[in-house]
């Protein structure tokens, strides 16, 4: 099947605004604005069932349905922020097929009748941002952004912003506050960025993921019963699996939900195997989901968001890591807990010092100084910090923990019972992360 | 001073944003730019430009990681040892780096010319091991390749200081 998504993969120059254009490009926007009211637009988005692929999978169109009508500013945000370890996918469809994102966002924009559109890309893409810059620049020639577009009495613009590098600003109440120049922390809720008071400067706002709305213009195109009949009810429609770690040939994956197992997949990734070696564990969603040991049931289901829920853990952002059997779990979740430590924005007390002692902690045990009691503090401290704070970043610092700690047990055991032996002599002394 | 030598880019930069404050992380990256850092007097200038006060710059400085307050390198590599990129030898890639340059984490050589640091996930994991020098990224790299680019870097400082 051609790619819905990476069309790059197919069309190589599709980053060019003419060859885009040839393609088909735009006419998901143009019969938007010209053949539909944007109520009609957000019916047919919610009625395909997109669901967001940033992280939560909530609906796309029934979230643009929140947005007031009766506002006069309104904005669309374009989460570019991509900072979840294992994630690439944002990355590849900005850099080789940006037009479509941009007509994504823009559709977004027209059903929502925004003002402005502000994509947010990690501030690492410095690079992407500014060859954003000048695809912007070419449809606003081509009168698809700026002042009455395509004729009509709507207008909008459409900015790049950087951020400099803070894994939380992508969630989404941070990544406001980080756009109107505070302090990158989350927002209480309600407000939710929908609502008057909630979004950018305040004003409604949708924010959607760049791979969300790299969606639209195959939907409003082709419509939302052909987007359902790609996968399953709660499942339709392409999706991008980001393969990295143990795998032969990493890089990004576009399949049909539903309609892929986890075996496939690998297949096309370069196989089961790693270097001679057997898998071991899948981490679905980066570091922010729990970890799923991989096994033939596991290899033989389709890849859905609720098969992923049935294992254990959430699909997410499918960005898969990959860990084959000659990979220590018990650094792996001291890798994350380095990750989430470094990345808690401090603003809550549960996440900022249970990510401090979790780390110090796992720091403990891998440098074999660990007790069995630790390994119940580990579990003590995770359950303490649940639903604690106001952003999932919290939640998800457990994860390294937990999911290892329900798996491989046995791995952290090991650490604690040679412990004793290697107390005179630590292997390698690892630090905590600053 | 930023205000009188980037009268422009400052103009263009406040056309984006319905409020001033928004400015404040692009004209980070300005002032970064211009001083190779962010010394202290940046923040004043910025906190003018944006009506707040120059303690909110500097703690929205000292919130990321691409804003610097100490001067570093000429190449400034930072390095992904992030779990995916270590998964594929990336904890190692950054050990022989230190010790090829001789520094220690965060240090810069002698000569001036490099600054190691690890980062967090910079979304290239299938491109490990790989870091972001000045802010662009270094893909599919090697200690061979590593060793040719600071080669030919030091060529070209030691040709520019004669
Ligand atoms: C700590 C944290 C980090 C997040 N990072 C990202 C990110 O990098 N990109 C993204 O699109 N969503 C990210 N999200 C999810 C966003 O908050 C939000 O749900 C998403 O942008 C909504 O877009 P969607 O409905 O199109 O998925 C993150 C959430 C949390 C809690
Ligand atoms: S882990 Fe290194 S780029 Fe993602």
């Amino acid at each position: 099947m051609a790619n819905i998504l990476l069309r790059n993969r197919d069309i190589p120059d599709i980053g060019n605004f003419e060859v885009y254009s040839k393609n088909g490009g735009w006419e998901g926007f143009r019969k938007a604005v010209q053949q539909h009211t944007p109520d009609e637009v957000i019916k047919i988005v919610m009625d395909s069932n997109l669901r967001g692929r940033g992280g939560a999978g909530f609906n796309t169109g029934r979230k643009w349905s929140f947005i007031p009508k009766n506002e006069p500013i309104k904005y669309v945000v374009v989460n570019a922020d991509e900072s979840e370890p294992g994630t690439f996918k944002d990355r590849e469809l900005m850099e080789m097929n940006p037009y479509q994102v941009i007509e994504g966002a823009m559709i977004a924009a027209y059903a929502i009748q925004a003002s402005a559109v502000y994509i947010y890309c990690r501030g690492e893409f410095w690079d992407i941002a500014h060859q954003l810059d000048a695809c912007i620049a070419e449809a606003r020639e081509n009168n698809l952004i700026g002042k009455n577009i395509l004729g009509t009495d709507w207008s909008c613009e459409f900015y790049t912003h950087l951020g400099a590098g803070a894994y939380i600003c992508g969630e989404e109440s941070a990544l406001l506050n980080s756009l109107q120049g505070m302090l990158g922390q989350p927002r209480v809720r309600p407000p939710f960025p929908a609502q008057k008071g909630g979004g950018l400067y305040y004003e409604p706002t949708v924010v959607n993921n760049v791979e969300t709305l790299a969606n639209v213009p195959w939907i409003i195109v082709n419509g939302a019963e052909a987007y359902q009949q790609i996968g399953t009810p709660q499942s339709p429609g392409p999706k991008i699996v980001c393969m990295s770690g143990h795998v032969n040939q990493p890089g990004n994956y576009e399949i049909a939900l539903g309609q892929t197992t986890f075996r496939e997949l690998f297949e096309k990734a370069g196989g089961t195997e790693y270097q001679g070696h057997k898998l071991k564990a899948l981490l679905p969603t980066g570091a922010s989901g729990p970890v799923i040991p991989i096994t033939d049931k596991l290899m033989d289901a389709p890849i859905t968001y609720e098969s992923v829920i049935e294992f254990g853990s959430t699909l997410g952002s499918a960005s898969f890591i990959v860990m084959d059997e000659t990979t220590d779990m018990v650094w792996a979740a001291y890798k994350m807990m380095q990750f989430f430590k470094h990345e808690s924005c401090g603003k809550c007390t549960p996440c900022r010092e249970g990510t401090y002692w979790l780390l110090k902690l796992m720091t403990r045990i891998i440098n074999g100084q660990g007790t069995a009691n630790d390994l119940r503090l580990l579990e003590n401290v995770g359950k303490q910090m649940n639903g604690k704070s106001l952003c999932a970043l919290n939640d998800f610092a457990i994860n390294p923990v937990l999911g290892t700690l329900r798996h491989f047990r046995s791995e952290y055991e090991a650490y604690i019972n040679k412990g004793s032996d290697e107390k005179a002599a630590p292997k390698k002394q690892l630090q905590p992360a600053h | 001073m930023l205000k009188d030598k980037y009268a422009e880019r400052i103009e263009k930069i406040f056309s984006k944003y319905q409020d001033k404050r928004s400015a404040v992380m692009p004209l980070l990256y300005l002032a970064q730019e211009e001083y190779g850092w962010l010394p202290e007097e940046s923040f004043s200038e910025i906190g003018e430009l944006c009506d707040i006060d120059p303690t909110q710059v500097k703690s929205i400085a000292g919130f990321y990681t691409m804003y610097s307050e100490k001067p570093k390198g000429k190449y400034w590599l930072q390095v992904c040892t992030d779990l995916p990129c270590a998964l594929r030898g990336a904890d190692q890639f950054h050990a022989d780096l230190k010790e090829y340059l001789g520094v220690e984490e965060g240090g810069t050589t002698e000569d001036g010319l490099f600054t190691v640091e690890h980062v967090m996930c910079l979304a290239a994991c299938d491109k490990a091991p790989m870091l972001q020098c000045n802010f662009h990224y270094m893909e599919n790299l090697d200690m061979e390749q590593m060793k040719a680019f600071i080669e030919e870097k030091r060529a070209e400082a030691a040709k520019g200081d004669q």
